[in-house]
């Protein structure tokens, strides 16, 4: 940056050439002061207005969690965007050659500006820094961030009542395991508000990703594993689940849709579903956290792995309505 | 070498790649024909699907692939997966099952969803699910996802002399299973069997399974 823009020396085309006599400006500390009031007009307004607007919404603690992870980032870029476009309009306002005056005539040749690199250096590294910690931490907060965790997972919720779902990933779509609902396989994902989720994510053939927007879940179905992420509902409403992981020809209409519903609802739902579904539900191999198939295809048995059907200290204190016995 | 043999063979080398991507963009552009249940159909009415599914289709290029096909309105057995039908209409689907069965990956896909009644049947017989694990098990499914739409088809027993070359006549051992839906709104929907039957392949699920004209198609609802 040349020493004109630093304001060391005087305004070569501004209001003060061709006048000796008039008071130089300092373009430097009038920029400033222009990026300084409109950063706190626009980062607050843009927090309040736009702010809750930012996807993924808030239905749940994860989706929240990084609704407002955006908006932290937003409100960090936003004068950093601010300060790009206010020196570009500024320039061109000020610094360009005028129709019929004199030709432009270079400044001096720029030698540094020993404070300006420092400072430069500085902001951008503390703003570098504080990200990379900020992201690190909320990563993990709450719960996980929604995020797959593996099937030992480190960050679980504050709440010891955690309604267990498995999610069975196959080629090409979604169901779902209620273990606590006598282990009833529906199409569709149904939660109850205010209630913490633990998923458990698996796959019965290739690696899929269990991709739940709105709720802000997202965690990767592989076989035979259990990778486990956690929420916690905070809103009623309706949402998508994707495939996030390409899995093959179906793999765009591998969707299907999902709920979160008032506790009593959630509870009527479930008993009736699971009253619907029990001649099925007999049939279904006793409740695992995976599944091995057989991996040749056409006698494609669900085989159980029997290592561990099911663990109470797994479903984080839920107790299952009707223990399935070890197979 | 000359500045003209140069420039002989560069031309020579970007005929033969454009020729080579031409045949490429052709052959992946190439689909099944499309069979027109919508055509003449009058308001009201009800349309009848007739399709098979035969566990080795017997005939160039990938003679072992198991295989839907479907009948036109004229009777003739068609080796496609793809049809249309007109949109808000009671579609009467009919599947003779050629293939042998065997327990599901999935119980889950043993349940009939998505019809009028969420009921099906089989020779007749109406059933609620199949259970794979017992009989002669489960050969394919005959699903429509985006729909909620999931038939089980019953299996033939696999000692016996079952159909090997499409399309197949009820001369073969087979099973009708026979169940109605409502056709959605103008669009298309991806079908498919959520069997993994592709014998030899990965998981069950590569060649046929994801092939347009072999067990995967498109029901194109028309207004």
């Amino acid at each position: 940056m040349s020493d004109a823009v630093a304001g060391e020396v005087a305004d070569p085309a501004g209001s003060s050439a061709g006048d000796p006599d008039a008071p130089e400006v300092n373009h430097w500390w009038r920029l400033i002061a222009i990026w300084v009031v409109l950063s706190a007009i626009l980062d607050p307004l843009f927090y309040v207005f736009a702010g809750p607007h930012i996807p993924p919404g808030r239905m749940t603690d994860t989706a929240g969690g990084a609704q407002f992870d955006f908006n932290v980032l937003l409100v960090i870029a936003l004068p950093v965007l601010l300060g790009v476009w206010i020196f570009l309009i500024y320039a061109i306002v000020m610094w360009r050659a005028s129709r019929g005056g004199p030709d432009p005539v270079g400044g001096p040749a720029a030698r540094g500006n020993l404070s300006l690199q420092v400072g430069w250096i500085l902001t951008t590294t503390v703003i570098v820094m504080f990200l990379a910690g900020f992201g690190t931490y909320e990563l993990v907060q709450p719960g996980g961030a929604g995020g797959g965790e593996g099937p030992s997972p480190i960050w679980t919720p504050a709440s010891h009542t955690v309604l267990p779902v498995q999610v069975i990933a196959q080629q090409w779509k979604f169901t779902y395991r209620y273990p606590t609902y006598g282990g009833m396989e529906t199409t569709t994902l149904v939660l109850p508000d205010h209630t913490s989720i633990a998923f458990h994510v698996t796959s019965l053939d290739v690696i899929h990703s269990f991709w739940a927007y709105q709720l802000g879940v997202k965690a990767d179905a592989n076989p035979a594993q259990d990778n486990v992420a956690f929420t916690t509902t905070q809103q009623t409403g309706s949402f998508i689940v994707r495939c996030s992981e390409l899995c093959g020809i179906w793999h765009g209409a591998m969707y299907n849709s999902g709920e979160v519903v008032s506790p009593t609802a959630f509870q009527s739902w479930a008993t009736s579903t699971e009253s619907r579904l029990a001649a099925n539900t007999k049939l279904l191999p006793p409740f695992s956290y995976t599944y091995i198939p057989d991996a040749n295809g056409a006698d494609g048995g669900l085989y159980p792995d029997n290592v561990d059907p099911y663990s109470k200290i797994q479903t984080y204190g839920a107790t299952p309505a009707k223990p399935t016995p070890k197979g | 070498m000359s500045r003209q043999w140069k420039l002989a063979i560069a031309i020579g080398a970007f005929v033969i790649a454009a020729l080579g991507v031409m045949f490429a963009v052709i052959a992946l552009a190439k689909e099944p024909p499309t069979v027109n249940y919508a055509a003449g159909h009058q308001a009201g009415q009800p349309v009848d699907v007739t399709l098979q599914t035969v566990g080795a289709y017997g005939l160039a290029p990938h003679p072992t692939w198991v295989s839907y096909e479907t009948r036109t309105p004229q009777g003739q057995w068609v080796h496609t997966t793809l049809w249309q039908v007109p949109a808000h209409t009671r579609i009467n689907v009919t599947i003779y099952n050629y293939d042998s069965g065997s327990p599901l990956r999935n119980q889950q896909i043993g349940l009939v969803a998505g019809t009028i009644g969420d009921t099906a049947t089989l020779n007749g017989k109406t059933i609620h699910l199949i259970n794979s694990n017992a009989g002669n098990g489960v050969g394919h499914t005959f699903s429509i996802p985006t729909l909620g739409i999931n038939v089980p088809l019953y299996g033939n027993n696999g000692n016996a002399n079952l159909c090997a070359v499409a399309p197949c006549t009820t001369k073969s051992p087979h099973e009708i299973i026979k169940f109605s839906f409502e056709s959605p709104g103008p669009g298309q929907y991806p079908w498919q069997c959520f069997v993994p039957c592709a014998l030899g392949y990965l998981y069950g699920n590569g060649g046929p399974m994801q092939t347009i004209g072999y067990m995967d198609g498109f029901m194109k609802v028309v207004s």
